[in-house]
């Protein structure tokens, strides 16, 4: 049980880097921070103690696998993380070349 | 961007070769052994990467790299589709995303249908998407920001 | 095992503690690095070998995204002292985290003890797995022959963010405007 409140506490440290900093790539980091929490949360769930990877190699018979639904799911989702941390860092070039700074107070107050 | 010392650029010549047959091996393997589609791409796309900046932007034609690039990822999503949509038609049921070819033995590697198949298309696809994203960042940064 | 599960996930906090509070930039870089590959590690002592590789490259290539993005910008972050930050806040602070914690609680001890999974609806997937898909690697049976649409959707989402970028940095779609 304490490994999934220190997974939820990663989480937790993510959601505070989006809300409370200033910078931009710190808000960037933060969301990526919460993407890796997910995904080692629902690792974490279909683990079974004792078990091995979920692949029949020959000689080895009839043990207990960890469940495959999990990782099947979440393999697709790390891809998909870092294509959106790339769009997010597009983006935050963008916004450095036509402002000069990375601090989203001084990018609500010029205009043009 | 200049590239790097000659020492880097040696190794390089020898090693992304080795890499890239690495990440072939586990795409086709993909059935068998952990890995498959998606762990292979990104090393195929990972070895090319390793050649862009080894040998820096002044040296390669980006642009053209870029182009073909952008070519090769859609055709690689449109295969996919093809390759779905033939399920439909050959598979006597009439659903997408059938297994229709034979499946053989389990071990063997001509074996699991229409899974080697759809396990090359994606890694074409995942790799061609990464080096995509990649050229496209370095040319922003060599024709605007300088 | 789950001992060294716990002090790689503490190490992973840390990082990434001080990855948010760090000065300059290049260093909250390095930090992110380090949540990275402890996730790697963790991957591997829960016996899923698949998700080990596509991680370790996957946050290699980020890795070097980040740091491209960073040299070619500033590299440090202004401090403009603390403004108003009263005790009204960190109070509200706390409450919200304790009742985040509480319901988490709540709500998975409703879940197995970790370890001893049921695994009611994946035995209908394991057991017909090898002979139903005809391949030996029941993670790839699933993802493309159970799950053939969810692969669909995973590559449309990939194309569509390659289009993103390449739209957002105006690679493409420029007319002309004589130079």
């Amino acid at each position: 049980m304490i490994i999934y409140i220190l997974t939820v506490f990663l989480f937790l440290i993510g959601l505070y880097g989006v809300i409370a900093k200033r910078n931009l790539i710190k808000i960037v980091i933060g969301i990526a921070l919460m993407e890796y929490s997910v995904n080692l949360f629902l690792i974490l769930i279909g683990y079974v103690r004792g078990g091995t990877a979920p692949i029949l190699t020959e000689g080895l018979g009839q043990k207990v696998f960890v469940d495959p639904l999990p990782q099947a799911m979440v393999l697709t989702a790390i891809v998909i993380g870092l294509a959106t941390t790339a769009l997010l860092l597009a983006i935050a070039i963008r916004i450095y070349k036509k402002y000069g700074t990375f601090d989203i107070r001084e990018i609500k107050n010029l205009k043009g | 961007m200049k590239g790097m010392t000659i020492i880097v650029k040696k190794v390089t010549e020898i090693i992304c070769g080795v890499i890239f047959l690495y990440g072939i091996y586990i795409i086709v393997h993909g059935h068998l052994t952990p890995g498959g589609g998606f762990a292979g791409g990104t090393i195929i796309a990972g070895s090319f990467i390793l050649l862009v900046l080894a040998f820096g932007s002044e040296f390669l034609a980006l642009k053209k790299e870029e182009t073909g690039s952008s070519i090769l990822e859609s055709s690689a999503i449109l295969i996919f589709i093809v390759i779905a949509a033939l399920g439909m038609l050959m598979g006597g049921v009439g659903i997408f995303f059938v297994n229709f070819l034979p499946k053989g033995t389990i071990g063997q590697l001509i074996s699991a249908g229409v899974i080697p198949l759809f396990n090359i298309a994606v890694g074409m696809e995942v790799a061609a998407a990464l080096l995509t994203i990649f050229l496209a960042l370095l040319i922003y940064r060599d024709e605007v920001l300088k | 095992m789950e001992l060294l599960l716990i002090v790689i996930l503490v190490l992973m906090i840390g990082g990434a503690i001080f990855s948010l509070e760090a000065r300059d930039l290049l260093s909250a870089v390095i930090a992110y690095g380090i949540v990275g590959f402890g996730l790697v590690i963790c991957f591997l002592l829960l016996q899923a070998p698949d998700l080990a590789l596509v991680q370790i490259v996957v946050e290699t290539i980020t890795l070097i995204i980040m740091i491209a993005v960073i040299l070619n910008s500033t590299r440090e972050e202004k401090e403009h002292g603390k403004g108003k930050r009263s005790v009204v806040f960190v109070i509200f602070a706390f409450v919200f985290i304790g009742l985040f914690l509480y319901f988490f609680n709540r709500t998975t001890s409703t879940l197995s003890v970790f370890g001893e999974h049921m695994m009611r609806m994946s035995k209908a997937y394991i057991q017909p797995g090898a002979e139903g898909t005809g391949s030996a690697n029941l993670v790839t049976g699933v993802i493309f022959d159970y799950r053939g649409y969810d692969t669909l959707g995973e590559a449309t989402i990939l194309f569509t963010a390659v289009i993103g970028v390449l739209t957002v940095l105006r690679l493409r779609g420029r007319k002309e405007q004589g130079k």
